[in-house]
């Protein structure tokens, strides 16, 4: 398969004048490139679910660049296992998409070294569970390989697959690896939630020179979001660094990444009246991007006006609007799904405590999975992973507010 | 196919013994019977043992009833999967029987088993019960794990049963355990259920060399027809006697499963359905020990019937029993993180509200 790829493209001093070519230098430019006013005014929306906007994004970048190829378990003649590269065996032939055998450290190996010479491949691992098996790949043969050589060797690959819980896989198949990922230096680490995010932050990873852990989840593929005319344009990118303010508000920051199992609380909130000038920011990680919502609405009947932003990356992270938001508010509440020490939200803590600790009006409060590992029985599966209710009413109006 | 070759080696099968049925009970007996398998082994590195196996007609029987009880087990589990009453992943072993049940005949309950996550019958040939079988499924605290390992996670360890794991693949380890239980000659038997099928993919696009006996490459293999208890019990005394006296040993168990890969996984799209039907035609593990009890003339089909209706049974009040059970305690959230936790606190996502101490 190299091979053929190698004839297509040239090898030795050809093959970086035909990459060039093909993927032309500035790949943020790109992503920064806005449309043209008149464009700007079309508002079409489109629902496209997150299993779509990822297929179509696979789809797109292989066809605009024939160095882009997959590879994992599954991915071609099975459709995938989450049905994520449906079609793209068929219409792009075994030389680029290819089955592997289960053998997550060999496949992991092959694709770093395909990326050492200049191909762009994107791994598929079943779930990040299984990325275990490669991560001394990942890391050694991938991460550090830019620094170690002094540039000599860019490793533009993407590792992409489903992140966290699901439903009922228990303790060896609901791990978040988002923390491990984002440790590293050399890496760039991005957890798309809408299928905005996962058609526009898909795209930047491909065309990155640098390796990408793409987190997705499980709950979210079948999830339909609405999409403008401009994500559906096959040039849409979104930037790699930036995080997206899903509602502006004023009294609270609250920061997220991924999805959180939800429930409504009204029930329990009716107790409260409201309490004025509250603000918080809620910042949530991951998928409980969709929590946060729900919980602003429930926070805006109490007369708490949240302002949820969703990272979109990990590493690197928008301090820039993390810190400016909780300029404009003095709360700041973190949500995440993975085990709570040195999780993401105890660096985003840190962070607002090293830049506009001044600015706080009460302690960073940090909502995160359970320091557990996953259990399979459904009831002490729900009070492993955050829930609308617990945030909202502990760490919101008793961390945030009424305490303080 | 093989056991119509089998029954032809046996004397002329004598007319129907109607006369007896009301008065024969079945047979417990536990004189020899000499049994060829279906098929030779093929063997790398080490003589094969012979294909003559010695038997019992109450160990024919007892093959008989485990198989058929695991074979029920697993078909509830389906229904109950699309009655939502088992959640997350469910790996069917419905069969594969023969492997787990020849494998324990051979054995004993002091050798050490560890499996992937098709482990429902193994623990149950362990000596696992239903009912705990059942509410591990269903994720109650009656479970093998107490609901918290689920359906990958069974474990037994007072009977040597070191669970169900999920994570599976990596082949770099397999050469790495071969290496170095050759070096240093530990009594280990590696056992490769082989279904043919990882997932969709089959062995041939998987595996340069599908002769998995031969993997060891140093280290001797056997391979055997998983289909067969009784090549499974043969095959499995000789790897013990063997891994005991000179280190490490391959099986292949060419075996077959009928359900896919997991019950998210219909099992057509990458076989056909006139394969699946014909290995369950020629080659059902619990099919030719029927005919083998018919033809040495150990019980009836109506016994037999009668034994199956009994197992449904007991699997129907299995059921009944595990869903009366109810779901862990919410205290078990916190419990079993460490053996010894020095009072370290664990917290929910909740930090305010739930929090333990890790005795």
């Amino acid at each position: 398969m190299l091979g053929a790829a190698r004839r297509q493209l040239g090898s030795g001093p050809m093959l970086g004048q035909v990459l060039r070519r093909l993927r032309p230098a500035g790949g943020d430019e790109r992503c920064e490139r806005v449309l043209p006013p008149r464009q700007r005014n079309i508002i079409l929306h489109v629902q496209m679910t997150v299993r779509d906007a990822l297929n179509s994004a696979l789809d797109e970048e292989m066809s605009a660049d024939p160095s882009v190829f997959l590879m994992g378990e599954e991915v071609g003649e099975y459709q995938g296992a989450y049905k994520i590269t449906k079609g793209l065996l068929d219409k792009y032939g075994p030389d680029r998409v290819l089955d592997t055998p289960i053998t997550e450290a060999g496949f992991t190996g092959i694709g770093v070294g395909a990326a050492y010479h200049g191909l762009r491949p994107v791994v598929e691992f079943m779930t990040f569970n299984f990325s275990m098996q490669a991560i001394d790949h990942i890391i050694n043969s991938a991460a550090k390989s830019n620094y170690m050589s002094a540039g000599q060797i860019s490793v533009p690959i993407v590792f992409r697959g489903p992140n966290g819980a699901a439903a009922g896989v228990g303790a060896q198949h609901s791990q978040c690896y988002a923390a491990w990922y984002a440790h590293v230096p050399g890496l760039k680490v991005l957890t798309p939630y809408s299928a905005e995010d996962a058609r526009g932050l898909l795209k930047a990873a491909i065309r990155d020179p640098d390796p990408v852990i793409f987190l997705e989840n499980e709950l979210l593929y079948g999830e339909s979001f609405p999409v403008s005319a401009e994500v559906l344009d096959s040039s849409f990118c979104l930037p790699i660094g930036k995080a997206k303010i899903e509602r502006e508000g004023k009294d609270v920051t609250i920061t997220a990444r991924w999805l959180v199992m939800l429930f409504r609380s009204n029930a329990l909130l009716k107790g409260f009246s409201s309490t004025d000038a509250n603000y918080l920011s809620i910042f949530l990680m991951y998928f409980h991007a969709r929590f946060c919502p729900q919980a602003a609405e429930i926070l805006s009947k109490e007369g708490i006006n949240a302002e949820v932003i969703n990272l979109r990356s990990i590493r690197p992270l928008d301090r820039a609007t993390i810190h400016a938001s909780v300029r404009k508010t003095n709360r700041l509440v973190t949500v995440e799904e993975g085990f709570p020490q040195h999780g993401v939200g105890a660096e985003i803590c840190m962070s607002v405590v090293e830049e506009c600790f001044e600015y706080l009006d009460a302690p960073v409060e940090r909502i995160a999975g359970a320091d557990v590992p996953m259990p399979y029985a459904a009831n002490i599966e729900r009070m492993a992973v955050p829930q609308v209710i617990f945030f909202v009413f502990h760490h919101i109006f008793l961390g945030c507010f009424i305490r303080w | 196919m093989a056991a119509a070759a089998l029954l032809r080696r046996l004397p002329a099968a004598r007319a129907p013994a109607t006369a007896f049925m009301a008065a024969r009970p079945i047979s417990d007996s536990t004189a020899t019977l000499t049994i060829e398998t279906s098929i030779p082994f093929t063997a790398h590195l080490v003589d094969p043992p012979s294909r003559d196996v010695t038997t019992t007609p109450a160990e024919l029987m007892t093959f008989f009833r485990d198989m058929s009880l695991m074979r029920r087990m697993e078909i509830a589990a389906d229904s109950l999967y699309k009655a939502k009453l088992i959640r997350g992943f469910c790996h069917l072993y419905d069969g594969q029987e023969a492997v787990a049940v020849g494998m324990e005949a051979a054995i004993t309950r002091s050798d050490s088993i560890i499996t992937a996550y098709r482990d429902h019958c193994t623990y149950l040939a362990r000596g696992g019960d239903l009912v705990s079988a059942f509410a591990e499924l269903m994720g109650r605290e009656g479970g093998c794990s107490r609901g918290k390992g689920g359906s990958m996670h069974f474990y037994k360890k007072d009977a040597n049963f070191y669970g169900g794991h999920g994570i599976v693949g990596a082949q770099g380890q397999l050469f790495e355990a071969l290496n170095i239980s050759a070096l240093w000659k530990l009594p280990a038997i590696l056992v490769c259920e082989n279904n043919h099928y990882g997932m969709g993919t089959a062995e041939w696009r998987a595996a340069k060399s599908p002769a998995y006996y031969k993997r060891g490459d140093y280290v001797p293999g056997l391979k055997v027809d998983g289909m067969d208890v009784l090549a499974v019990k043969q095959a499995c005394k000789f790897a013990k006697d063997h891994a005991v006296a000179n280190g490490p040993i391959v099986l292949e168990m060419d075996t077959y499963r009928y359900h896919g890969h997991s019950m998210s996984d219909p099992g057509s799209t990458y076989r056909t359905r006139d394969e699946i039907s014909g290995v369950r035609q020629e080659r059902d593990p619990i099919e030719r020990v029927r005919k083998l009890i018919y033809a040495h003339d150990l019980a009836t089909a109506a016994e037999l019937k009668d034994m199956e209706k009994e197992i449904r049974k007991d699997v129907d009040a299995a059921i009944a029993k595990a869903k009366e059970i109810s779901m862990p305690d919410t205290s078990e959230l916190f419990t079993n993180v460490y053996k010894k936790g020095y009072g370290v606190e664990s917290f929910g996502p909740d930090r305010k509200e739930m929090r333990a101490t890790l005795p």
